[in-house]
């Protein structure tokens, strides 16, 4: 099988690392080779993040190029606005609409661009936006965002449920599991 | 069982299966996890050292006594630990010991993107390069019986792709070797000249076995795929090339980068009609080429700065690259910044008030420099703002110790900042220090240090007391401030300017991350009051934002340290 590509992008300290690991496990389960690269260190500080998840029968690099990615799973609208480049021509997004301010807005030396999302899918990109923080916080928790993204990339998914379910038991921790499980829902099944 | 795990943890457990049996690392990104993950098996004894030097030093120590040791660091921390490093190859060692040194090409958390394989080549000391998770748990292994059968410490070199992705991995049980008895042997490990010029012939011998071990070594490989291309590449590169051409060109991957061997190397490219040397910073593999007198190209079609990747690879052989999406927009960027809370801000926001030059140091609060405190006029490497302000004060003929101070953190002061403060006591400029104790090693993630008084397994341990430090040293000024307090951070920072004499300031408050620290209730803007006046915006909290002509505190981020507040002269910032 030719190598898959799931990229995710968001602000350092938004809850990436837990959805790569999710992901990673759910795919060796599934019989996958797969590779995840990370970042760690200073651009963890409110800095754009990204991690790579890639799976398929063997897979060499550890990155993701551009015009490679098959999913971009975006916590921060800019940041998928960011990393659209990477996206594969027939790729798919699936975003967070929630607006973080990078520094240069802070300060006034830039300003946030508007309509993002309209902006995004009139070069022809297929983009699914939601409210992810909206639907955290009906799970219980703002830091469950992680899950409810989760949960709309397995809309997109040939992947039975139960392996989410299982994936998840894993590495969730039990006092958290059924919040985060709630989550998941609630992405999956948002209009 | 087969498991993902990242190339560090992956290192970490082939220090537990190898037997090892004792860790001294100082942290920095990208090493740091291997020694986190070591410090999690109960049967190896792990610490923080103060730095890489005294780590290395350590792990020498317990391989004399017989017990397999590993020291971790990244690039410019084989720097600091270079000088044992030198000496050690010409001891040679008792036990095994294992060195991980972690590049990091494009400079993701690095003040420089130096080669170390340099550092293997100059000390002599044999490096192997996994090139992924699994092999950076067998090349572990495989260090300690080189290291132990060729009497030599072994380097393990790392680098971010490799340190930082995870992939599939099977593990092993440990075994640990018999504890080896120290013996008395003054030839071999007292380097004074007479010794040392013995001993620096067996060097030479060592390296010329160790080359010859490597024309045979299974972790040099050649897959053959065609007389057309040949391409001699090694670590992350040979993702990257694999990646690209698949089996389809003939691929020499070293898993060995020093010594290299020259047979294996000519035979390789004398089966090939053109030679190409995939490797990421320097033209070390394609320089050794070259003295060979092969015909070889690599840095005519590669880069020397920065990290590659798979498209890079296949656009420097003239192939095609998938074609991208383009969104004509300006997007501005996203550089990392202080966090909400950090005690750090108060102190840069007073140091820009009073216009101070300020030179500053490895951590957290490098981004100090960055908008729009812009606070900090030089970083160089760990403990140089000490150092260098005392050189900066003395040249400056009595102008620039008026508005000059030094800062560094709590951890890089344990590292290398003592010296500098020692050499501003005892030659007697006119500084000004502030060292930023935040109670942690920020930077890499909250390691401990000997300033906090527990260990790497959280257990209590020594602390060290920088107030009684700073005067046994000489300082008749030390004091302490809390850098949340603005008004304490201006009279303490005018004071000690205008002082005569060497002075320390303490800027104390733990890290806002730190989980012990209970925040306070977020702040919130009384919009009848603000005026729009952005004064609460200079310090740059990620948790101000400027909506409908009024400031906007976001409540998920604030951890209501109240600094903002102490800017507003309206009273529009109030904790709820």
């Amino acid at each position: 099988m030719k190598t898959k590509n799931v990229m995710m992008v968001g602000v350092g300290g938004q809850g990436s690392l837990l959805a790569s690991k999710l992901l990673g496990q759910l795919l060796l389960d599934a019989g996958y080779d797969v590779k995840v690269s990370e970042v760690h260190g200073m651009s963890q500080r409110g800095g754009s993040v990204v991690t790579y998840v890639r799976y398929g029968s063997s897979v060499a690099s550890p990155v993701i190029d551009e015009g490679e990615a098959d999913f971009i799973v975006s916590f921060e609208l800019l940041e998928a606005a960011r990393w659209l480049s990477y996206l594969k021509k027939d790729g798919q997004i699936v975003t967070s609409i929630q607006q973080v301010d990078p520094m240069p807005v802070i300060t006034g030396a830039a300003s946030y661009p508007e309509n993002l999302v309209e902006k995004m899918r009139a070069t022809g990109a297929k983009v699914d936006a939601m409210d992810c923080l909206k639907l955290a916080e009906q799970a219980g928790s703002a830091k469950a965002v992680n899950m409810v993204l989760m949960g709309r990339l397995s809309h997109y998914f040939d992947m039975p449920e139960e392996a989410w379910q299982k994936a998840m038991e894993v590495i969730v921790p039990p006092k958290f599991l059924e919040m985060n499980k709630v989550a998941f829902h609630l992405g999956k099944n948002a209009n | 069982m087969k498991q993902l795990m990242l190339g560090n943890k992956a290192a970490a457990r082939g220090l537990y299966e190898a037997g090892c049996c004792f860790v001294s690392s100082y942290p920095g990104t990208p090493s740091t996890e291997i020694t986190e993950e070591a410090a999690k098996y109960d049967e190896i004894y792990c610490e923080w050292a103060p730095n890489e030097k005294v780590a290395l030093e350590a792990a020498f120590g317990a391989s004399l006594a017989g017990r397999r040791s590993f020291c971790g660091m990244k690039h410019v921390g084989l720097n600091v630990a270079a000088d044992p490093l030198f000496t050690m190859s010409y001891t040679g060692v008792n036990a095994g010991l294992v060195i991980a040194v972690a590049d990091d090409a494009g400079m993701h958390s690095s003040q420089n993107e130096q080669d170390s394989r340099h550092h293997a080549i100059a000390a002599k000391v044999p490096m192997l390069e996994p090139s992924n998770a699994a092999e950076s748990l067998a090349f572990a292994k495989l260090a300690y019986e080189l290291s132990e059968e060729f009497d030599t410490p072994v380097f393990l070199k790392m680098c971010t792709r490799v340190a930082h992705s995870q992939s599939v991995v099977e593990t092993s049980e440990r075994v640990v070797p018999e504890k080896k008895a120290y013996e008395k042997n003054i030839p071999k490990y007292v380097m004074t000249p007479a010794n040392a010029i013995r001993r620096h012939p067996m060097v030479e011998e060592r390296m010329k076995k160790l080359a010859l071990w490597a024309e045979t070594a299974p972790i040099n490989r050649v897959e053959k795929g065609g007389d057309e291309l040949g391409i001699i590449t090694s670590s992350t590169c040979y993702q990257y090339v694999k990646e690209v051409f698949g089996d389809s060109v003939s691929v020499l991957k070293l898993g060995m980068i020093n010594p290299l061997p020259e047979k294996l190397i000519r035979d390789f490219a004398a089966s090939v009609k053109r030679l190409v040397v995939v490797e990421e910073l320097d033209p070390i593999i394609e320089n050794y080429c070259k003295t060979l007198g092969l015909t070889v190209e690599g840095k005519n079609l590669f880069p020397v700065t920065g990290e590659f990747s798979q498209n890079l690879v296949a656009r420097a052989f003239g192939l095609e690259t998938p074609e991208t999406w383009k969104l004509d927009e300006n997007i501005p960027p996203r550089p990392p910044a202080m966090c909400s809370g950090c005690p750090h801000r108060g102190m840069f926001f007073t140091l820009k008030k009073n216009k101070c030059t300020v030179l500053g140091d490895i951590g957290c609060y490098s981004l100090g420099a960055a908008p729009p405190l812009g606070a900090i006029e030089m970083t160089l490497c760990m403990g140089a703002s000490l150092s260098a302000i005392h050189g900066f004060n003395k040249a400056g003929e009595g102008e620039n110790e008026k508005h000059t101070v030094a800062v560094i953190g709590d951890s890089t002061f344990m590292h290398s900042g003592m010296t500098g403060l020692a050499n501003i006591a005892y030659n007697q400029s006119n500084s000004v220090v502030i060292i930023l104790d935040n109670s942690i090693t920020g930077m890499t993630g909250h390691q401990q240090n000997p300033t906090t008084g527990y260990n790497i397994k959280g257990d209590p341990a020594g602390k060290i007391d920088l107030e009684a430090l700073c005067k046994a040293m000489g300082f008749e000024r030390v004091r302490v401030v809390d850098p949340y307090d603005l008004a304490a951070c201006d009279a303490a920072v005018k004071e000690e300017l205008a002082a005569d004499g060497p002075s320390v300031i303490i800027s104390r408050r733990p890290c806002a991350l730190l989980k012990y620290v209970k925040h306070k209730a977020p702040l919130v803007v009384d919009t009848d009051k603000c005026v729009g006046c952005k004064s609460c915006m200079q310090i740059g909290c990620p948790s101000i934002s400027f909506k409908d002509g009024k400031a906007h505190v976001d409540a998920t981020l604030c951890v209501g340290c109240g600094v903002c507040s102490q800017l507003c002269k309206f009273g529009a910032l109030t904790q709820q």
